[in-house]
C-alpha cells in the first residue's frame, strides 16, 4: 500500500549500553522505516529493545552506530540543539507513565507544547479531541490514569506532529480504559493523518495496525502487514 | 498571558514556600548585614570627608612650649606645607555650682571668624567671639547640649588658676573634636569635658602668650609626604619645646574614628561573605534535591522539545525569584538597621550631618554578588540533570548504591539494628551533602559566637578596667606633679580611707626610627589601688629597675627585654634619656611604660613625685570631700570611678548590645534556614522509603527516629565544629581592631557558647517537629503511587 517515501528511516541501528565491564546490546542492527500516515505497532518481550528503538527514532537518544534520517535530515549527526528542534517541531510523545507535570492543570500541560509549536491546535481543541473538554482545569492528581493518558495524548498531538510515538500507552491502564486510549490514538492517526508508532506488550493490539514489527533481543524478527485494520473498540484481550 | 512554564514556576515556589522563604531569609540576612554595616561605614566615612574638607581640617599637628607667631611663616616654607596655623591651647576648669567636682576643660584661642585658617569651627548657634573680650567663649556643641547651655548663659571658668565668669557667645562644632575625649579617658564624656574657644588676644593675655602659640597645625600640599613634613617640623620646633609632630592618623578624635571604621569594615566584609556562602550552599542542597525530584518532569519537557537552556533557565528563575525576594527584604531591613546604627554612632561622633546614607552602589553589588553566589550553587545542581540525554532522564534513577558502612566494618552490624544502619548508610552515601549541611550549620553557629564575643569582650574589658585595674573610688589629677608628701594632705582629708599616688610622665618612646608617644607610669611600692595588670586582669610583676613596656609598643620599637630605648620626656625640663626594657606586658589599651615609683624618680632625677592621687573614700562623707577638693588650687580634675562606669554603661552598652543583637539575629536566621531546609530535603529524599517502611508495619515513632536521627547526627557533628569555627573567626576579627589603641581580649563566655548552641538546637528541634508533623501525615498511598 504505501508508495510514499519513508518519513523516517532507521538503518543498521545498534545501541550498546556500557555498564562497567559489561556491554548491554539493546539493539543489534535494526532497519525500520515509518511511512506517511501509517500506524505501526512494535511488539516484543520486556528488554527486547522497543523503548530504545523508539527513543532513537524520536530523537531522545542517539544510536551507537547506524543512521536515522527524517525526511532529508540526518539525525545521527545532529547536534543536541537540532535534536531539540526536531522533537519540538515534528514529534509527539506518549509515555507509559503519562509524564504530566503535576503542578500544571490539564490545559496548562497542553499549553506547554502549544506555546512553543508553530501552528498548534488550541489546548481546548486538543483536549476536545481526546474527549476531556470538561476536565481542562483539573490537576493530574485529580484525574484517573486513563484520563491522564488522554491528556498526555492531547499534549502530544496539539502541535500537529508529523510523528506520534507512544511507548506502552496502555501499560498502566485496565482493559476498558486502555481501549479508550487506543481509540483516541486511532482517531488522531486517521483524522490528522499523523504517522504513528505504538509500543505494546499486548499482542492483540497489533490488529489495529497497518503494519506490525516484532523485536527480539535487539533484532527485528518479524514484520507483518495487516490486510485490514481492526477498530480499537473491537479489540479483545 | 502567563506561560505554562511560568505557572509551573510559581506553583513550585508556592509548594516549597517554607524552604524558599527560609532561603530568601538567609539571603536577606546576608544583604541586610552588608547594607547595614557597609552603609554605616560609608556614611561615617563620607560625613567625615566632607566635614574635614569643608572645615579645612589640618593634616599634621604639633605641640610646643611656646613659639613666636613669626615662626609660622617658616613653618609654611617647609616643602610640602601649604598652610600653617598657630593657636594657644590650654587646660582649664569649669567649677559649676551644682556639680561637685570641677569639670575638665580645654580652651583654645580663636581669631576672627572669617580669618580662621585651619580646622575651622562650625558655628551652630549664637554668634562669634568679639575680638579682645575675655569674658565670652564659644563652647563645643556636645558639651552645650549635655549641660543645656545656650548663648547668653554664664558659667564660671578657672584659667591659669584664676576664676572668672564668662558668657556663652555661641555654640560650635569642630572637626578636631568629632570624638571629644579628654586625655586619659577611654570614652567621651560630654558632660564632664568642656571644650571652648576664647578670643585670641584675651586668651594669650591670660596665659602670657602674647604673640606666641603652643599648638601648630599644618595643611599639606596634595601629594606631599607626611613623614618628611613631620621631620622638618620636628627639627624646626625642637628649640621651642616641640614634643613631636604627628599626622592626622594620630589626632585623637580622628584616630578613634579610624578605629571604628576599621572594625566596621572588617565586619562588613566577613559577615556578608559568610552569609552568602551559606546561602549558596543552601541553594545547592535544596535545588539539587528539587531537580532530582523533577527528573521525570525535566525529561518530559525535553522530550516535548524544550531546549536545555529553557529548562535550565526555568530552574534559575526559581533561584532568582527567591533571591529578589531576599534582596528586597535584605535591603529594606538593612536600611532600617543602618539608620539605627548611625543614630547610635551619632552619640559618639559629632558631625554636623551624620545620617545613614543608603549606599546604592554597594547594595547593588551585594545583590549581584549574592545572585552570582546562588547561581553558582544552583549551577552544579541544575547542569548535571539538564545535560542528561532526555531518554536517560526518562528512566527513574537506578536504585541508589549503598555500601556497607563503618558500622559494619567495626563489626557492630548486628548490634545496632536496621534503623541505625539506614541512618549511617544514608549519611555515608551522600557524604558531600552531609558535609555541606553540617558545615552550613557550623558556620551559622560560628556567626552567633562572633555576636556573643563582641558583647563578651567589651564587657570583659570594662570589668578589667573598672574593677581590676582601677580600684580607687576617686582619682584626683594634679595640675603639676607634686612631691609625694602632698598625698598626706589628701590622706587626712575627711572621709578618705586610703590615698596612693601615681606618677605619670608623658614621653616619646624611641628606638632607631620607630617612635610613639605615650606615658610612663610609676607605681608606689605595695600600692593596692592600681597595679600593673594584663588584658586578662592578671597581675604582672614590676622589676625594681627598668621599664615594662606594652607588648605592642615593644614590637613597634623592635626591642626586647634587655635592650635599651630612648625616652624623650615631654614635661618639666624635658630632655632625652636612655632606659632599659625590663619586660613587656600585654595590657589592654594604649602604649605605656610601667615602672616602680622609685625607679621612675631616679630615672627622672627627682625626689619622688605624684600627679595622680587615688583615693578610697567613705561614701558617707563624699560631699565634704568634694568641697575640700574644690578648694585645693592644685587639683586639675576629679574623676569618680563609679561615674566613669555609669557613663560607659549608658553610652556604650546600647551600642554593643545593638551590634551584638543584630549579628545574633542574622546568625539565628541562617541557622533556622539551614536546619529547616536540611530537614525538608532529608524528608523528601526519604519519604518513599519511610512510607514503604510504614506499610511494612513500622510505627510513626520508628520512622521518625530514622529521619530525625539522620538530622541529629548532622547537627551533632556541626556543634563542636561551629564553636571552633566561631573562635577562629573571632581571632580574625579581633586582629582588625587597631592594636595600638585596644587589645580586645579573646573572651567568649560559656553563656555565648550556650546561646549559639541553644539557637542551633532550638532551630533543630523546631525543624524536627515540623518534619515529624509531616511524617505523621505522610500519605502512604500518595507517596507510593508517585513514580520515582
Ligand atoms: N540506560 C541503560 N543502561 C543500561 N542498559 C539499558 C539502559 N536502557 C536500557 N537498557 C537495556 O537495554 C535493553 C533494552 O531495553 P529497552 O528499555 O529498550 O527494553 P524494552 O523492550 O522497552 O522493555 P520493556 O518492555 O520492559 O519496556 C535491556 O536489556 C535494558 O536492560
Ligand atoms: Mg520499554
Amino acid at each position: 500500500m504505501p508508495v510514499d517515501p519513508a518519513v523516517l528511516e532507521g538503518r543498521a541501528l545498534t545501541k550498546v549500553y556500557r555498564m562497567g565491564d559489561v556491554d548491554v546490546h539493546a539493539l543489534r542492527g535494526v532497519d525500520l522505516s515509518l511511512y506517511a500516515g501509517e500506524l505501526i505497532v512494535l511488539l516484543g518481550a520486556s528488554g527486547s529493545g522497543k523503548s530504545t528503538l523508539l527513543n532513537i527514532l524520536g530523537g531522545l537518544d542517539i544510536p551507537t552506530t547506524g543512521t536515522v534520517v527524517y525526511r532529508d535530515h540526518d539525525l545521527t549527526s545532529a547536534t543536541a540543539r537540532e535534536l531539540t528542534r526536531y522533537r519540538r517541531e515534528h514529534v509527539g510523545f506518549v509515555f507509559q507513565f503519562y509524564n504530566l507535570i503535576p503542578s500544571l492543570t490539564a490545559r496548562e500541560n497542553v499549553a506547554l507544547v502549544t506555546e512553543i509549536a508553530d501552528d498548534p491546535l488550541s489546548p481546548e481543541e486538543a483536549l476536545g479531541l481526546v474527549g476531556l473538554g470538561e476536565r481542562m482545569d483539573h490537576f493530574p492528581a485529580q484525574l484517573s490514569g486513563g484520563e491522564q493518558q488522554r491528556i498526555a495524548i492531547a499534549r502530544a498531538v496539539a502541535k500537529r506532529p508529523d510523528l506520534l510515538l507512544c511507548d506502552e500507552p496502555t501499560g498502566a491502564l485496565d482493559y476498558q480504559t486502555g481501549i479508550v486510549v487506543l481509540e483516541v490514538i486511532e482517531a488522531v492517526n486517521r483524522e490528522l493523518g499523523t504517522t504513528t508508532a505504538v509500543i505494546t506488550h499486548n499482542a492483540p493490539v497489533a490488529a489495529m495496525a497497518d503494519r506490525v514489527v516484532t523485536l527480539h533481543d535487539g533484532r527485528l524478527t518479524g514484520e507483518v502487514r495487516n490486510e485490514r485494520r481492526v477498530a480499537a473498540k473491537e479489540l479483545r484481550w | 498571558m502567563v506561560r505554562a512554564l511560568d505557572r509551573k514556576l510559581f506553583r513550585d515556589l508556592w509548594r516549597l514556600k517554607g524552604q524558599m522563604l527560609t532561603i530568601a531569609l538567609v539571603v536577606a540576612a546576608g544583604i541586610a548585614a552588608f547594607v547595614t554595616l557597609r552603609g554605616t561605614y560609608t556614611s561615617i566615612q563620607e560625613a567625615r570627608a566632607t566635614y574635614y574638607e569643608r572645615q579645612r581640617f589640618a593634616d599634621v599637628f604639633a605641640r610646643v612650649e611656646r613659639a613666636p607667631r613669626s615662626l609660622l611663616s617658616r613653618v609654611e616654607r617647609i616643602p610640602g606645607v601649604s598652610r600653617a596655623d598657630g593657636r594657644v591651647v590650654e587646660p582649664a576648669m569649669v567649677p559649676l555650682a551644682d556639680v561637685s567636682e570641677p569639670l575638665r576643660a580645654q580652651i583654645s584661642s580663636a581669631g576672627p571668624e572669617e580669618l580662621q585658617v585651619l580646622s575651622r569651627l562650625h558655628l551652630r548657634d549664637g554668634r562669634w567671639l568679639e575680638p579682645g573680650r575675655s569674658d565670652e567663649v564659644l563652647v563645643l556643641e556636645s558639651f552645650a547640649t549635655a549641660r543645656k547651655l545656650r548663648p547668653g548663659d554664664r558659667l564660671p571658668l578657672v584659667l591659669n588658676g584664676k576664676k572668672r565668669d564668662v558668657r556663652v557667645a555661641g555654640v560650635a562644632m569642630s572637626p578636631e573634636y568629632v570624638f571629644a575625649i579628654a586625655a586619659g579617658d577611654i570614652s567621651p564624656d560630654p558632660e564632664r569635658f568642656a571644650v571652648m574657644w576664647m578670643s585670641e588676644e584675651a586668651l594669650s593675655a591670660t596665659f602670657r602668650m602674647e604673640g606666641a602659640f603652643n599648638m601648630v597645625s599644618v595643611q599639606l600640599q596634595p601629594g606631599a609626604s607626611e613623614p618628611a613634613v613631620i621631620d622638618a617640623l620636628d627639627r624646626l620646633l625642637e628649640p621651642y619645646g616641640g614634643t613631636g609632630a604627628y599626622g592626622i592618623g594620630w589626632q585623637p578624635s580622628n584616630r578613634a574614628i579610624d578605629g571604628e571604621l576599621a572594625q566596621l569594615q572588617s565586619f562588613s566584609t566577613v559577615l556578608p561573605v559568610i552569609f552568602l556562602l551559606v546561602a549558596s550552599l543552601l541553594v545547592n542542597v535544596v535545588l539539587s534535591r528539587l531537580v532530582h525530584l523533577q527528573r521525570p518532569e525535566i525529561a518530559t519537557l525535553k522530550a516535548l522539545g524544550y531546549s536545555d537552556l529553557e529548562v535550565g533557565l526555568h530552574f534559575f528563575q526559581l533561584v532568582i525569584v527567591i533571591l529578589m525576594l531576599g534582596a528586597g527584604v535584605g535591603v529594606a531591613v538593612g536600611g532600617y538597621f543602618g539608620d539605627v546604627m548611625v543614630d547610635l554612632y551619632a552619640v559618639y561622633f559629632k558631625f554636623p550631618n551624620l545620617e545613614f546614607r543608603f549606599d546604592g552602589a554597594s547594595a547593588s553589588a551585594a545583590v549581584v554578588v549574592s545572585v552570582l553566589a546562588a547561581l553558582v550553587g544552583a549551577f552544579s545542581a541544575v547542569s548535571s540533570v539538564v545535560r542528561l540525554p532526555p531518554a536517560e532522564a526518562m528512566r527513574p534513577p537506578a536504585p541508589a548504591r549503598y555500601r556497607r558502612s563503618i558500622v559494619d566494618l567495626l563489626g557492630l552490624g548486628r548490634a545496632v539494628g536496621p534503623s541505625l544502619h539506614m541512618i549511617v548508610r544514608e549519611l555515608q552515601r551522600r557524604p558531600l551533602r552531609t558535609v555541606f549541611s553540617s558545615l552550613a550549620i557550623a558556620v551559622s553557629i560560628g556567626l552567633m559566637v562572633i555576636g556573643g564575643w563582641y558583647y563578651d569582650s567589651i564587657r570583659d574589658l570594662v570589668h578589667t578596667q573598672f574593677h581590676e585595674v582601677m580600684r580607687e573610688d576617686v582619682a584626683v589629677a594634679f595640675i603639676e606633679a607634686r612631691p609625694a608628701r602632698a598625698l598626706s594632705d589628701l590622706g587626712h582629708a575627711p572621709g578618705v580611707l586610703a590615698a596612693e599616688g601615681i606618677r605619670v610622665v608623658p614621653v616619646r618612646f624611641r628606638s632607631g626610627h620607630a617612635h610613639r608617644d605615650g606615658a610612663i607610669f610609676g607605681y608606689p611600692e605595695r600600692g593596692q589601688l592600681r597595679q600593673l595588670r594584663d588584658r586578662y586582669a592578671r597581675l604582672a610583676p614590676l622589676p625594681p629597675d627598668g621599664v615594662v613596656l606594652t607588648e605592642v609598643l615593644a614590637q613597634i620599637l623592635g626591642v626586647r627585654p634587655g635592650d635599651s630605648i630612648e625616652v624623650e620626656i615631654h614635661e618639666g625640663q624635658r630632655g632625652k634619656r636612655r632606659l632599659i626594657v625590663a619586660g613587656t606586658v600585654d595590657d589592654a589599651m594604649g602604649l605605656q611604660g610601667h615602672m616602680t615609683a622609685e625607679a621612675l624618680a631616679s630615672f627622672m632625677n627627682e625626689t619622688p613625685k605624684v600627679n595622680l592621687a587615688l583615693l578610697r573614700i567613705d561614701p558617707a562623707s563624699s560631699e565634704t570631700l568634694d568641697a575640700r577638693l574644690k578648694d585645693m588650687p592644685y587639683v586639675a580634675s576629679v574623676t569618680r570611678r563609679a561615674d566613669l562606669l555609669a557613663r560607659f554603661e549608658s553610652q556604650s552598652a546600647n551600642m554593643i548590645t545593638t551590634m551584638a543583637a543584630i549579628i545574633l539575629l542574622f546568625a539565628a536566621t541562617i541557622t533556622v534556614g539551614v536546619v529547616y531546609n536540611n530537614a525538608r530535603v532529608a524528608l523528601s529524599i526519604r519519604a518513599r522509603d519511610l512510607a514503604s517502611l510504614r506499610v511494612l508495619g513500622f510505627t510513626r515513632g520508628e520512622i521518625s527516629a530514622i529521619l530525625l536521627g539522620e538530622m541529629g547526627l548532622q547537627v551533632l557533628f556541626a556543634l563542636p565544629l561551629g564553636l571552633v569555627f566561631g573562635r577562629w573567626l573571632v581571632v580574625g576579627i579581633a586582629s582588625t581592631v587597631d592594636p595600638e589603641q585596644w587589645r580586645m581580649p579573646i573572651v567568649i563566655t560559656d553563656r555565648s557558647y550556650a546561646i549559639a548552641l541553644s539557637v542551633a538546637l532550638i532551630a533543630s528541634v523546631l525543624s524536627a517537629l515540623l518534619v515529624r508533623r509531616r511524617l505523621d501525615k505522610l500519605d502512604l498511598i500518595g507517596v507510593l503511587k508517585t513514580r520515582e
